[in-house]
Formats: structure tokens, C-alpha cells, sequence
């Protein structure tokens, strides 16, 4: 079945079957950021933005998506290169896999959260795991990019 | 699991037909679980587009969409008013954003899944129901039926009370299923203690509710007493995440500390 899902600002059409994961689908048109990890919502690795929203993509049927706007960290280069300068400055950053997934999220989580105290981050970023470098560079990190204006 | 075609329907009548015609059909609600299904779904019915997913007021209600996803819930201001916010404290208990903001209240509830957190908070605030052809139906009720549905549920209603509300999920991390959950209200009407997680679905402890309900002035002694009737009357089981021995003592700890919290 054909399905049109705006992705990252261009119109895209692809031909998906009715189980196609929007994990899959990105990931076989060569939206090489969104990662696979547990397959099964735990994660997070598999992240991207449905209008804005943050969703697990590995459990979200791609024909679902049909009309609605796909963000992958490729459609925001410019915060993700400042995210990671945070990240690479705090030495936050080890084996990366996390990091695409992490910089959607924050990047949503600044849009949604006004001034959010440390208590309301970690409460966002509980559905992203990091599995080397642990939460506390991340933290620092995390709490720089969001005082940039 | 696997899915043979997809539909998305342009009202509640046509996918309630599609799921009368074909025993194979299946309301999709949200998605988020569909992967952990073993059987194959004939048609995925989803309703995404009804405007389903929105949640409103009256002056004695909430009225929660069956397709309003968890985020939503949780984010909902009016909610967080009642029952010391306790409906959105367990939405937002419920693993990452990136889930909930694909899980719909709807596919909790309709699922009855044992693991849900949502379900024992709106039996203890005494939700309702509405479904497609069967009206209006208490969630308690509809949990204490046999099966599932074979109806369409379309909306979730909260009254509107100046009532007291206690949740918690024991969990082994943020992000896993509960080992066990207690929700506790306190209402005109009176105590509501709901145990879930046990690992079957949630129930109400109704001898320890009437118990507690007939006290004057339940103190220490009181509070104490119905979490043994609580423990006793409950059935519980094991599983990966916690053995019977284990959830009866968090049961009891969970009754003792909820009903306190709400008398207080």
C-alpha cells in the first residue's frame, strides 16, 4: 500500500505492507540515524518526532503515519550539532548509538517544557537509554543546551 | 504478529461492521503492544481519524477519547485537579514519552492487561465506559466480565469529585511492567481500594473496602485490619517479576500507606 508521510520537509511516498514498522521503512529509504535496539518500545534508540511528538518508531505502524510529519535527526542539523557539541564538551558521548534518538527527544522536550526542573528531565528522557556513558555528563549537557535561546 | 490488511475507517459504524463481519478484525488503538501478540490480525482497524482522540469537559465530567494517547492524559490539566492527580501520576509512570505518546487510553483499557497501570487509578475514581452499541458501563464492572469486548469503546468518563486519590507502581525499573500497583481513593461515596498488577488484572478489595467504609474514624489499628482483609481476599501469582509472597507484602504496605495518605 502507498503511504505519503512528509519526512523531514519533503513529501515522501513509500510502499509499505500493512506490518511495516516506521523503524523499517526509514531505515531501508536510507534514514541511516534512526536506530534499531530493543524492538520492543523499550529503549528508545528507535526515536523520531511524529508532528513534533516524540514515538517510538520500531512500534508504530508505518501506514499510520500516512499524511503526518516524520522529523529523523537528519531534519534538524542544526540542533543536533549543537546537542552535540554539549554532549562532546560535558564528555557525555561514548559509543553514540543513542545519540540521534536523544538529540529528537531534547529537541522536543525543549519545545514542550518551559524551564523544566531536573526532576521533569529525567521524567522525559526515562524511555531513552544510554547503556555507556551514564546520565550524569548527559545531564550537564542537557541542561546547557537548554539555556541556549 | 502479523497483519494481513489495513483500514483505516471513516466512521465508528464502518469499523464496527468490519469487526462484526470478520472474526479475524481488530481495533488497533494505538499500536504500541501489537508487537507482542502472537496471532495474526485479519483486518487492523484503526480509528485515528474519528476525532476520537480528544478529551473534554462538562461541569461534572472528563471525558477522555478512547484514541487519546497516554501523553495526553497525563499532560491534561483538568485531570491533575482531581483525585490529587492521581489519573495523570499513573499515565506519566508509564514507561518514555516515545510510548506513551503512542499508547492510547482506549487499547489499555480494552486489553485488560494485567500489567496496566491506568486501569486500577479509573477503577478507583469509578470511571465509566461508553461503548459503541452498549452505552454507558462502570470500567469495574466491565473488568469483571469474562473476555473482551466485542464492541467498540469510544469514550472514558471521570466524574468530577472533590475527593482524595493515592497510586503507586512498584516497579524494577522506570520502564519495565509493575510488580504490583495500588490505587485508593476517598469520595463521598466512600473508600475504593483497587489492587492490579497482581500479576492478573486489577480488582477492587471489596471486603476491605466495606470494612474500612463502616469504620467511624479509621485509625492505625483500622487501616491496618483492611490491609489484611485486602491480603486475604486477593488472589496473586508469580512471575518473572515477583513472587505471590512478595506482592502480599507490598499489597499490605500499599493499603496501609494509601489509605492513609487519603484519610489524612
Amino acid at each position: 500500500m502507498k503511504t505519503k508521510i512528509n519526512v523531514n520537509g519533503t513529501m515522501k511516498i513509500f510502499e509499505v505492507k500493512p506490518d511495516d514498522y516506521l523503524l523499517d521503512t526509514l531505515k531501508n529509504s536510507g534514514y541511516v540515524s534512526v536506530r534499531r535496539g530493543c524492538d520492543t518500545t523499550s529503549c528508545g534508540v528507535c526515536t523520531v518526532l511524529l508532528d513534533g511528538d516524540p514515538i517510538a518508531s520500531c512500534s508504530y505502524l508505518s501506514c499510520r503515519a500516512d499524511g503526518h510529519n516524520v522529523t529523523t535527526v537528519e531534519g534538524i542539523p542544526e540542533e543536533a550539532a549543537l546537542i552535540a557539541d554539549f554532549f562532546g564538551y560535558e564528555g557525555a558521548d561514548q559509543c553514540g548509538y543513542c545519540n540521534p534518538s536523544m538529540a529528537l527527544t531534547l529537541y522536543a522536550m525543549k519545545r514542550e517544557l518551559k524551564n523544566p526542573s531536573d526532576d521533569e528531565i529525567r521524567t522525559y528522557l526515562v524511555g531513552n537509554l544510554c547503556r555507556c556513558s551514564g546520565y550524569v555528563a548527559q545531564h550537564r549537557a542537557i541542561r546547557a543546551y537548554l539555556e541556549v535561546e | 504478529m502479523k497483519i494481513d490488511s489495513y483500514l483505516k475507517a471513516e466512521s465508528i459504524e464502518e469499523a464496527y461492521k468490519v469487526l462484526k463481519e470478520n472474526n479475524d478484525a481488530a481495533i488497533i488503538a494505538g499500536g504500541a503492544w501489537l508487537k507482542l501478540m502472537p496471532k495474526t490480525i485479519g483486518i487492523a482497524v484503526d480509528l485515528k481519524d474519528l476525532g476520537l482522540n480528544e478529551i473534554t469537559e462538562t461541569d461534572n465530567e472528563i471525558i477522555l477519547g478512547c484514541m487519546a494517547t497516554l501523553r495526553q492524559v497525563e499532560k491534561y490539566k483538568p485531570l491533575q485537579e482531581q483525585y490529587d492527580g492521581i489519573v495523570s501520576k499513573s499515565a506519566s509512570s508509564i514507561m518514555g514519552v516515545t510510548v506513551r505518546n503512542i499508547a492510547t487510553i482506549g487499547g489499555t483499557i480494552s486489553g485488560k492487561y494485567g500489567f496496566s497501570d491506568m486501569i486500577p487509578v479509573l477503577m478507583a475514581v469509578d470511571a465509566e465506559l461508553n461503548f459503541y452499541k452498549r452505552g454507558r458501563v462502570k470500567l469495574s464492572e466491565f473488568m469483571e466480565e469474562k473476555g473482551f469486548a466485542e464492541d467498540i469503546l469510544t469514550h472514558v468518563y471521570i466524574k468530577k469529585a472533590k475527593s482524595r486519590g493515592w497510586f503507586e507502581t512498584m516497579k524494577n525499573t522506570a520502564i519495565d511492567f509493575p510488580i504490583l500497583n495500588s490505587a485508593i481513593t476517598k469520595s463521598p461515596e466512600g473508600y475504593r481500594i483497587v489492587i492490579g498488577s497482581r500479576p492478573y488484572k486489577a480488582v477492587n478489595a471489596i471486603k476491605s473496602m466495606e470494612f474500612i467504609n463502616d469504620c467511624k474514624a479509621p485509625g492505625a489499628d483500622e487501616i491496618a485490619q483492611a490491609a489484611d482483609i485486602a491480603i486475604d481476599e486477593i488472589k496473586f501469582g508469580k512471575n518473572q517479576r515477583g513472587s505471590e509472597e512478595y506482592r502480599k507484602e507490598l499489597c499490605r504496605t500499599f493499603v496501609k500507606r494509601g489509605l492513609t495518605a487519603v484519610i489524612s
